[in-house]
């Protein structure tokens, strides 16, 4: 247990105050949940016809498409940003500063800038150039912009994580650096970075529901138009649509984690995932 | 470049207020992420299962289904602040969940031998915690609070969708008035960048100053 790095085995005095604590932290979370119970009840939140309306069928259909129109979103953007950032990251790792400088800024410029605002520029400034396209192609683009570069830098890292000897070796074999890079350094990266891309994706997957801003009918827009013909479900529509992501992106985490306790069992330290899971946008790789 | 010069007086207005709202949310998460992660790491079951609900609930929720459940959603059972009120709320509860993160994990990072060092010889575990394992902890998770109040500024963009002006609404806004938008996104890009900046430089200043090798 990590966490007992804090503490010994406690004795009967350490065990009867974790008695009185544990008591008191009850009280305190029963008094809480109390509390917010009685404000819904006293603003007739309870009131059933509030909660049946979210069994409605066709309620239920309407959000469901809206989740597909988040999930397609996603599927969407995460291939074009795995793509996009292997080229900014393949960019920035080369020799060449005509490749390196460039990809460097590109993947800079984009981390440092508000997913939201790539998204609303792309609606807003490309229509006025002439390219009037559906809002689903704006909210990829701005997606795509943005993941791609946070996923360079995760491809960097894991590259840069690797042994030196390893691409070492291979040049005294006499491979060049395509065949380097190819045969030796990505296939041991990538094992490296899974976790991490997977955790990315996740992110991804939540920063969907930005579509919201440009009139994306996805699950949190649609929920907004549904509080309109169920308007004192209003509340409910909301927590209930807080749930779905909550519960859906939990589900995608904890794949992200059994993978990576898989790939630990299956190539031992060799195998270890880069420690970057756990801290959003990961601009922590820097110190590698 | 016209219609960014014409409107910087909005440009600095929407800046300040990016700044202080990330600022004031930025202080209050760290506040929520301290006391979150004192309970992650507590003997007190109970604690550990609030703590640990808090960080699954807040870090998996989209920020634009927070904001929307709370300024849609918390008039209803009788909350009416302000919609700048409610982007603080929303904006620390969300961060906090990650600072609680950053926090629990630079504490693991503290050697096992200094916690039971500082035991030995007879600290309890307030003081192990607060005279020992924080104080190195805290050194190792400089880049990740740095980087968490970068996210921060960034994140509070989703603001202008709930009616608080600041950069990206001023953005959104001029482009109605005018009609060069990339001269316009261009500044707007620029007013980010001196926030992200800086904030990443002054991390990495600090980081230098504090850290040390293992």
């Amino acid at each position: 247990m990590t966490t007992a790095v804090l503490y010994d085995q406690l004795g009967p005095r350490g065990r009867r105050r974790v008695r009185i604590g544990s008591a008191i932290a009850y009280v305190g979370i029963a008094a809480v949940i109390l509390a917010a119970a009685l404000q819904l009840e006293e603003k007739g939140q309870f009131q059933s016809r509030r909660w049946t309306n979210l069994a409605d069928p066709d309620l239920a259909e309407f959000l469901a498409k809206g989740l597909w129109a988040n999930v397609k979103a996603a599927a969407v953007a995460m291939v074009l940003a795995l793509v996009f950032g292997a080229f900014l990251a393949l960019g920035r790792l080369s020799r060449t500063p005509a490749l390196r400088i460039p990809a460097t800024a590109v993947i800079e410029l984009f981390r440092a800038l508000p997913q939201l605002l790539l998204i609303l520029a792309a609606a807003i400034v490309l229509p006025r150039y002439g390219f009037e396209l559906p809002v689903f192609a704006y909210l990829i683009a701005g997606l795509t912009l943005y993941q791609g570069a946070v996923l360079a830098e995760i491809f960097r890292a894991g590259i840069l994580s690797l042994d030196r000897g390893q691409s070492e070796a291979s040049y005294s074999v006499g491979l060049s650096y395509g065949q380097t890079m190819r045969l030796v350094v990505i296939p041991q990266a990538v094992r490296r970075m899974l976790p991490s891309i997977i955790s990315q994706l996740v992110t991804l997957f939540k920063d969907t529901s930005l579509g919201f801003a440009i009139g994306y009918e996805e699950l949190l827009r649609r929920g907004k138009f549904a509080t309109v013909s169920f308007g004192e479900s209003l509340l409910q529509i909301y927590l209930l649509i807080a749930v779905i992501f909550i519960v859906v992106n939990i589900a995608l985490s904890r794949f992200a984690r059994w993978l990576e306790g898989r790939q630990q069992r299956k190539y031992g330290a060799a195998g270890a995932a880069l420690a970057v899971t756990g801290v959003e946008d990961l601009a922590v790789l820097d110190s590698k | 470049m016209d219609a960014v010069f014409d409107n910087l007086d909005a440009f600095g207005a929407g800046l300040g207020v990016t700044l202080k709202l990330s600022m004031i949310s930025f202080v209050l998460a760290m506040l929520i992420g301290f006391v979150i992660a004192s309970f992650r790491v507590s003997p007190v079951a109970p604690l550990r299962a609030a703590g640990l609900t808090y960080v699954e609930v807040f870090r998996n929720i989209p920020l634009t289904a927070f904001f929307a459940l709370a300024v849609f959603g918390l008039p209803k059972v009788g909350l009416n602040i302000s919609f700048f009120a409610f982007a603080v709320m929303v904006l620390s509860m969300y961060t906090g969940a990650f600072v609680s993160e950053a926090l629990r994990s630079g504490i693991n990072t503290v050697a096992t031998g200094q916690a039971e060092a500082a035991r030995s010889i007879g600290l309890t575990f307030g003081q192990t915690l607060f005279l020992v394992v924080l104080p190195q902890a805290l050194r190792t998770v400089v880049q990740p609070i740095g980087s968490l109040f970068i996210a921060l500024a960034k994140n509070s963009s989703i603001a202008s969708l709930f009616a608080v002006i600041e950069l990206t609404s001023t953005f959104d806004l001029l482009t109605d008035q005018e009609s060069a938008t990339l001269p316009l996104l261009l500044g707007t890009i620029v007013c980010y960048l001196i926030i992200t900046l800086p904030a990443g430089a002054v991390t990495a200043y600090v980081e230098r100053r504090v850290a040390f090798k293992r």
